[in-house]
C-alpha cells in the first residue's frame, strides 16, 4: 500500500513560539524569580570584578609615565661609583635627587617628626605634576629656595606655607604644601612624609655622614629610547655597580603586581560566584522542565514536533538568562563603581572608571550561554517525552541519547575551563580549578548512592512511621537525594572555601599591636651616643625592648674567589648586587619570632677557629651559598673569615628589624656600630615627649612611630577586607539562593504527598516531624560533607594559589554547620506550609 | 485502499517489557473504521483499550501489525511526521483533560491552529469557546475552572483544527453523572456538526451504545466487533 503524501509541513512561526515561551514563563514567574536571581548575583560578581581590575590596569597602564615621572630612571643606595657615574653622565639626566629619613623640627612651636628629606636638582617631573597649594609652589621652591612639605604633615603641626622647617643643620622657609608628587602612596608617605628641598641645600644639613642611609636617583627624560633594549643593555651593567635601572613600563607592571593576591582573590570569588550560579541555574531548571514534561507531552500530542517543544522551554531560558544578564551586569556596574572611592587612598593614582565594552558585553553574554548551558541537560528531556504519557502510560522505556550526555558534559567542562583561563591566565591553575570542582561533584554524587543504598540495607521496619517515612523518602522512587546532596554539599563547599580563603588572606595581613611588641624604633643611634640616649629612655620611664646592634660591612671573597675575580667572570650566577652591596648585619644569640632555621645549626656564641654566621635563604640564593661555604667580610678595613653555619627563612613581611646575615655573640661586641633601639609607648603623650628630648640632643637619630603606621596599615586593611568581605558576602548569597532553590526544587512534589497524608489522616505533628527529619538528614550529611571537601580545597588553594600555610579557625565552621542545616530545614519546612494552612483540597488546586 | 476507511488496523501486536517478563497488551488486532463512523472501544480495565488507543493515534508504535490513518501508514512516518498528521488530521479528548495549566482557556483551544500557522487561531478559538458556553472564561486558567468547564475547554480544542478523526479517551471518567452527560451531548452535536470521524474509549456501555460501532476488547484481543443494532 502507497502513502498519500502529507500536507505541507506546519508553518508555527518564531514571532509564536515566542509568544508561547512568554505565556507559559508569565505563569511561572515564582519559580524562574530564583533561577534569575542565581544568573544576576553571579554575573554581578563577575562583571565588577573584570570591570574593577580592567580600569586599574587600564589606570596603571594610561597613567604610566605620570607614576615614574620620567621615562626612566637608574637609583643606587650610595653615592654611585666611578663606572656607573660614567654610564649616567653619558646617558645625560634632566634632573637627579638623593633622599635619606631624617628627624626635621618647625621652630614654630617645636614639633619633630620623622620624614624622607628628597633633595632634588632639575625640572623633575617630566610628566605628571607636583600637586601642591599655593599651586605655584611646586614650580617655583627650586628659585625661591624653599621647601615642600607634606600637606597632612603641615596640618598635623599646624604649620602654614612661609613659616620655616629646619632640616639637619638648615632652615628653610616652606614654600608650600604637598599633596602629590610622582612616585609615591599614601602607606610610604605615612611612615616617612616627604619634604622636598633643592638639591643645593642637601650639603648644608650635613645629615650625609658614614653609614645615613640614602638614595641616589638619575631621572631621564626620552621618548624615541627603546627602553626594553636599554633596560636589558645597562642592567647587567648597573648591578655590578650596586645600582639600578626602572623603567616607567616596568613601575606599572610592578605596580600592577602589587594588586595580585587581592586581585586573585577576587577571581576566586568571581569564579566561585559564577560557578554557585551555574549550579543555581542547574537545579532551578531540573525541576522546572520536569514540571513542564506533561505539558510538553499534550503538546507533542496536538501536534507539536520534537524541535518545537525543546525550542518554546530553550527560549524561555535563554530569555531569562539574557534579562538575567542584563540586571546582573547593571548590578555590577553599580557594584564596581563604588570600589575607586574606598580603595582611592591604597593606590597611587586616580582612578578614572569607565565602563569597559568587554565585561558588559561579557556579562549579557555570559548570562544567556551559562543559562542555555546548564539547562540543556534537563532541556534535552524535552526532545524525549513521549506523548503517550497523556494517556497515563508510564513510557520509561525512553532514554535520552548518552552522545548528548557526553557532549554536554564536555562543553560544561570546556565552559568551566575557558572561564578560569580567562580569570586566572593560568592553563594548569585553571584545570586545577576545574578538576576539583568536578571531583567533588563526583564525590558528593558517589556520597549520595551510598547513602542510598546504605539506608535500604539497614533500613529500620520496625520504627514508628514518623521516621520510616523520612528514611523511605531518601531512596524510594522520585527521590531527590541526589540533587539535594549534591547541591547542598557544592553549595557548602563553595561558601566554605571561599570564607576560608578569605580568613587565611585577611589573617595574614593582620598585624600584632600589644604590649610586649615594640612601637617605637629608634635608628642611627652611634656606640658614643648609646648610653646618652638610653638615658632618655628612662628619663622619660620608657623600657627599651630590644637593644639592636648594626654593623655594616662588604663581602670580600665568596667561597675562595675574591670578589674582583667574580666579577669578571662572565659565567658566574652570583647576581651583581651581592658583590656591591653594604650589608648592615647584627649579631646576637638566638633566633627571632620571624626567622625560621631552614638548614644547618644555629650557634649562639662563638668561641673559637672560623666565625660561624647565619645567613637568609634570599641571601643563599643569590649569593649561591650553602651550608659549611667560606665567606670573607670587608668590616671597615678588617677581613672576617666566616663559614656558612646555617640558613635561615625570614618572614620579610613581619613589621620588625630582620637581617639578612647574622654573626653570633661574641665577635663584634667591639666593632665600629650603630644601635637601634625598640621600645613600647603607651601612649601619644609619652612618645611626643620621647621625641622632643631625643631630637633636641641627637638631630642624627631617627625615630619612628610604628603606633601611626599601624595606623594606617589597619586603615588600609579595613579597605581592602571590606572590599573581600563584600564580595565575598556576595558570592554567600548567591550560595544561600542555591540553597533556597534546591530544597524548594521538590516543594510541589512534597505538597502532594503531605496533601496525601493529611486526607489520610495525618496531623500537622506528623507532616512537620516527616519533614524536618528528612531535611536534617539531607542537611547534615550535605554539609559535613560539603565543609569536609572545602577544607581539603582551602588547604589545596593555600598551598598552591595563596602559597601561604593553611591554618583554618575552626569556630567559623562550628557555626557554619547548623547554620547551613537549619537554613536547609527552614527552608524545607516553608515547602510545606500551605499544607498546614490550608484544606487538602484548596491546595491541590493551587498546585494543579 | 478503500477510500471510505479512515482507521485501519491490521494485526496489532504491542508487549511491554516488565522486569524479565514480556506482557502482551494487544494481540493480533485488526479493524476499520469509516469515515464521519461513530465507533467505541469497550472493554474492562487492563483489556488494551488506551494502549489501542495510543497506537491508532500514532502515539505509541506497533511490534507488529499495521495502523493505516488518512491514507498514512503510521509505521512508515518519523515521529516527527507522525506529530504533523496529528496537528492536521486528529483531534483528542482526555480522561483528565489535559490542558496546558499555564495558558488560558483561549490559548489552550489555539494551540493546534497556532501550530498551523493560522493567522485567526484566536478568533476561532473564541468562536468554539462561546459554541461550549465558557465566552465568559476566555482568560481563566485552567485551575480557576471546574472539571465540567475544563472538559469543554478540551472539547473546544479538539475541534480547533477540523480534524478528520478524533479520539477520546474516557471523556466521562473524571465527570459526575450529570456533567458527564452535558459533556457527551457537546461532543456528538459537535461532531455531527463538523462531519468527523468519531472513536471513544469507554468502560461506560450506555456511551458507547450512541455510538455506531462498538468493539469489545478483553485480554488485549478483539472480542466482537459490531455495529450498535446488533445489540
Amino acid at each position: 500500500m502507497n502513502n498519500i503524501p502529507l500536507k505541507p509541513t506546519q508553518k508555527a512561526n518564531t514571532a509564536w513560539l515566542f509568544k508561547m515561551a512568554w505565556r507559559d514563563a508569565k505563569a511561572s514567574k515564582v519559580r524562574l524569580l530564583l533561577f534569575m536571581a542565581s544568573i544576576i548575583l553571579g554575573i554581578a560578581a563577575v562583571v565588577s570584578i573584570q570591570l574593577f581590575s580592567g580600569n586599574l590596569k587600564n589606570n596603571i597602564q594610561g597613567q604610566s609615565k605620570s607614576l615614574m615621572g620620567a621615562d626612566y630612571l637608574i637609583d643606587t643606595d650610595q653615592e654611585p661609583t666611578e663606572r656607573a657615574q660614567q654610564l649616567i653622565d653619558s646617558l645625560g639626566p634632566q634632573a637627579m635627587e638623593v633622599n635619606f629619613v631624617s628627624m626635621v623640627a618647625f621652630p614654630k612651636n617645636g614639633g619633630t617628626r620623622l620624614v624622607r628629606v628628597r633633595g632634588i636638582a632639575g625640572d623633575f617631573p617630566f610628566y605628571g605634576e607636583i600637586d601642591s597649594e599655593p599651586p605655584t609652589a611646586g614650580n617655583t621652591y627650586q628659585q625661591q629656595g624653599g621647601a615642600l612639605v607634606d600637606a597632612t604633615l603641615m596640618l598635623q603641626y599646624n604649620v602654614v606655607p612661609g613659616d620655616s622647617i629646619k632640616i639637619g643643620e638648615v632652615t628653610l622657609p616652606i614654600a608650600g604644601a604637598l599633596k602629590a608628587i610622582p612616585g609615591t602612596t599614601a602607606i610610604s608617605t605615612s611612615v616617612a612624609p616627604p619634604v622636598i628641598i633643592p638639591y643645593a641645600y642637601v650639603e648644608q644639613t650635613q645629615l650625609l655622614q658614614f653609614g645615613s642611609r640614602k638614595e641616589y636617583q638619575y631621572f631621564f627624560k626620552d621618548e624615541t629610547v627603546d627602553l626594553a633594549l636599554l633596560d636589558k643593555t645597562l642592567d647587567p651593567m648597573l648591578d655590578m655597580e650596586n645600582a639600578d635601572i626602572d623603567t616607567h613600563t616596568s613601575t606599572s607592571s610592578r605596580l600592577g603586581r602589587r594588586y595580585d593576591n587581592v586581585g586573585k582573590f577576587l577571581n576566586l570569588v568571581a569564579f566561585i560566584a559564577l560557578l554557585l550560579g551555574c549550579v543555581g541555574i542547574a537545579s532551578s531548571v531540573n525541576i522546572y522542565i520536569k514540571e513542564k514534561l506533561p505539558a510538553v507531552a499534550v503538546l507533542k500530542c496536538l501536534g507539536a514536533s520534537r524541535k518545537l517543544s525543546f525550542l518554546i522551554f530553550g527560549i524561555q531560558i535563554a530569555g531569562i538568562g539574557l534579562l538575567g544578564g542584563l540586571l546582573g551586569t547593571a548590578l555590577g556596574v553599580g557594584v564596581q563603581s563604588m570600589f575607586p572611592y574606598i580603595l582611592q587612598s591604597l593606590l597611587p593614582f586616580n582612578v578614572t572608571i569607565e565602563l569597559l565594552p568587554q565585561p558588559l558585553i561579557l556579562g549579557v553574554l555570559l548570562g544567556v550561554f551559562m543559562s542555555v548551558l546548564f539547562a540543556l541537560l534537563p532541556l534535552l528531556r524535552t526532545l524525549y517525552v513521549s506523548p503517550l504519557a497523556v494517556l497515563r502510560i508510564d513510557d520509561s522505556g525512553t532514554v535520552q541519547s548518552t552522545l548528548a550526555r557526553w557532549v554536554l558534559g564536555i562543553l560544561i567542562f570546556g565552559f568551566l575551563y575557558g572561564f578560569s583561563f580567562w580569570l586566572l591566565q593560568d592553563g594548569a591553575y585553571a584545570l586545577a580549578f576545574v578538576v576539583g570542582v568536578v571531583v567533588t561533584f563526583a564525590i558528593l554524587a558517589g556520597i549520595a548512592l551510598f547513602t542510598m543504598k546504605l539506608v535500604k540495607y539497614f533500613f529500620p521496619k520496625e520504627a514508628s512511621y514518623t521516621l520510616r517515612q523520612p528514611l523511605l523518602n531518601l531512596f524510594r522512587p522520585n527521590n531527590q537525594t541526589m540533587v539535594l546532596l549534591v547541591a547542598i554539599g557544592l553549595g557548602t563547599f563553595l561558601i566554605s572555601t571561599l570564607y576560608l580563603s578569605k580568613d587565611m588572606l585577611l589573617a595574614k595581613t593582620s598585624i600584632e599591636n600589644n604590649a610586649k611588641s615594640p612601637n617605637l624604633v629608634a635608628l642611627d643611634i652611634q656606640t658614643k651616643q648609646l648610653d646618652a640616649v638610653v638615658g632618655v629612655f628612662n628619663k622619660n620611664k620608657i623600657d627599651i625592648i630590644n637593644n639592636i646592634p648594626l654593623v655594616t660591612m662588604r663581602m670580600h671573597s665568596i667561597k675562595g674567589v675574591g670578589l674582583n675575580e667574580i666579577r669578571k667572570d662572565t659565567t658566574s650566577t652570583i647576581r651583581g648586587w651581592i658583590l656591591n652591596h653594604e650589608f648592615r648585619t647584627t649579631y646576637r644569640d638566638s633566633l627571632i619570632g620571624s626567622e625560621k632555621l631552614q638548614k644547618g645549626e644555629w650557634i649562639a656564641n662563638y668561641e673559637q677557629g672560623t666565625i660561624p654566621i647565619s645567613i637568609s635563604d634570599n641571601i643563599a640564593r643569590d649569593a649561591q651559598l650553602a651550608v659549611g661555604d667560606a665567606v670573607v667580610f670587608n668590616v671597615q678595613g678588617v677581613l672576617m673569615e666566616t663559614v656558612v653555619a646555617s640558613v635561615r627563612q625570614v618572614d620579610w613581611t613581619r613589621l620588625q628589624l630582620n637581617f639578612s646575615i647574622v654573626f653570633p655573640a661574641g665577635v663584634l661586641e667591639n666593632a665600629p656600630q650603630f644601635n637601634v633601639l625598640t621600645a613600647h609607648v603607651p601612649n601619644e603623650e609619652r612618645s611626643a615627649y620621647l621625641q622632643r628630648d631625643l631630637v633636641a640632643s641627637f638631630p642624627n637619630v631617627s625615630l619612628i612611630d610604628l603606633r601611626q603606621v599601624y595606623t594606617i596599615i589597619e586603615d588600609i586593611l579595613d579597605k581592602v577586607s571590606w572590599v573581600i568581605n563584600f564580595m565575598a558576602f556576595f558570592s554567600i548569597l548567591t550560595g544561600i539562593i542555591v540553597l533556597i532553590g534546591s530544597v524548594r526544587t521538590s516543594k510541589y512534589q512534597r505538597i502532594r504527598e503531605a496533601v496525601l497524608l493529611r486526607t489520610l489522616g495525618a496531623k500537622n505533628k506528623h507532616i512537620v516531624t516527616i519533614a524536618i527529619l528528612e531535611y536534617l538528614f539531607l542537611g547534615v550529611l550535605g554539609c559535613l560533607v560539603g565543609l569536609v571537601l572545602a577544607l581539603a580545597g582551602s588547604a589545596a588553594l593555600a598551598f598552591y594559589l595563596f602559597e601561604e600555610t593553611f591554618a583554618p579557625t575552626i569556630w567559623p565552621l562550628l557555626v557554619f554547620l547548623p547554620a547551613l542545616v537549619l537554613l536547609v530545614v527552614a527552608i524545607g519546612l516553608s515547602n510545606i506550609r500551605p499544607v498546614l494552612k490550608s484544606s487538602p483540597l484548596e491546595v491541590l488546586r493551587g498546585v494543579g | 485502499m478503500n477510500n471510505s476507511k479512515i482507521l485501519k488496523i491490521n494485526g496489532l501486536q504491542k508487549n511491554y517489557t516488565s522486569g524479565a517478563k514480556q506482557l502482551t497488551v494487544l494481540q493480533d488486532v485488526s479493524f476499520e473504521v469509516a469515515k464521519g463512523q461513530t465507533f467505541a472501544i469497550v472493554g474492562p480495565s487492563g483489556s488494551g483499550k488506551t494502549t489501542l488507543l495510543g497506537l491508532c493515534a500514532g502515539l505509541d508504535t506497533a511490534d507488529a501489525g499495521t495502523v493505516t490513518l488518512c491514507g498514512h501508514n503510521l509505521q512508515q512516518l518519523t515521529q516527527d511526521q507522525r506529530a504533523q498528521l496529528r496537528n492536521q488530521e486528529v483531534g483528542f479528548i482526555f480522561q483528565n483533560f489535559q490542558l496546558l495549566p499555564t495558558l488560558t482557556a483561549l490559548e489552550n483551544v489555539s494551540v493546534p491552529l497556532d501550530l498551523q500557522g493560522d493567522k485567526k487561531a484566536s478568533q476561532i478559538a473564541k468562536e468554539l469557546l462561546e459554541k461550549v458556553g465558557l465566552g465568559n472564561r476566555l482568560d481563566h486558567y485552567p485551575s480557576q475552572l471546574s472539571g465540567g468547564e475544563q472538559q469543554r475547554v478540551a472539547l473546544a480544542r479538539a475541534f480547533s483544527n477540523r480534524p478528520s478523526i478524533l479520539f477520546a479517551d474516557e471523556p466521562t471518567g473524571n465527570l459526575d453523572e450529570e456533567t458527564g452527560e452535558t459533556v457527551i451531548k457537546l461532543l456528538l452535536e459537535l461532531n455531527q456538526d463538523a462531519g468527523t470521524t468519531l472513536v471513544i474509549i469507554t468502560h461506560d456501555m450506555d456511551l458507547a451504545r450512541r455510538t455506531q460501532q462498538i468493539l469489545r476488547l478483553k485480554g488485549g484481543q478483539v472480542v466482537s466487533n459490531q455495529p450498535v443494532a446488533a445489540f
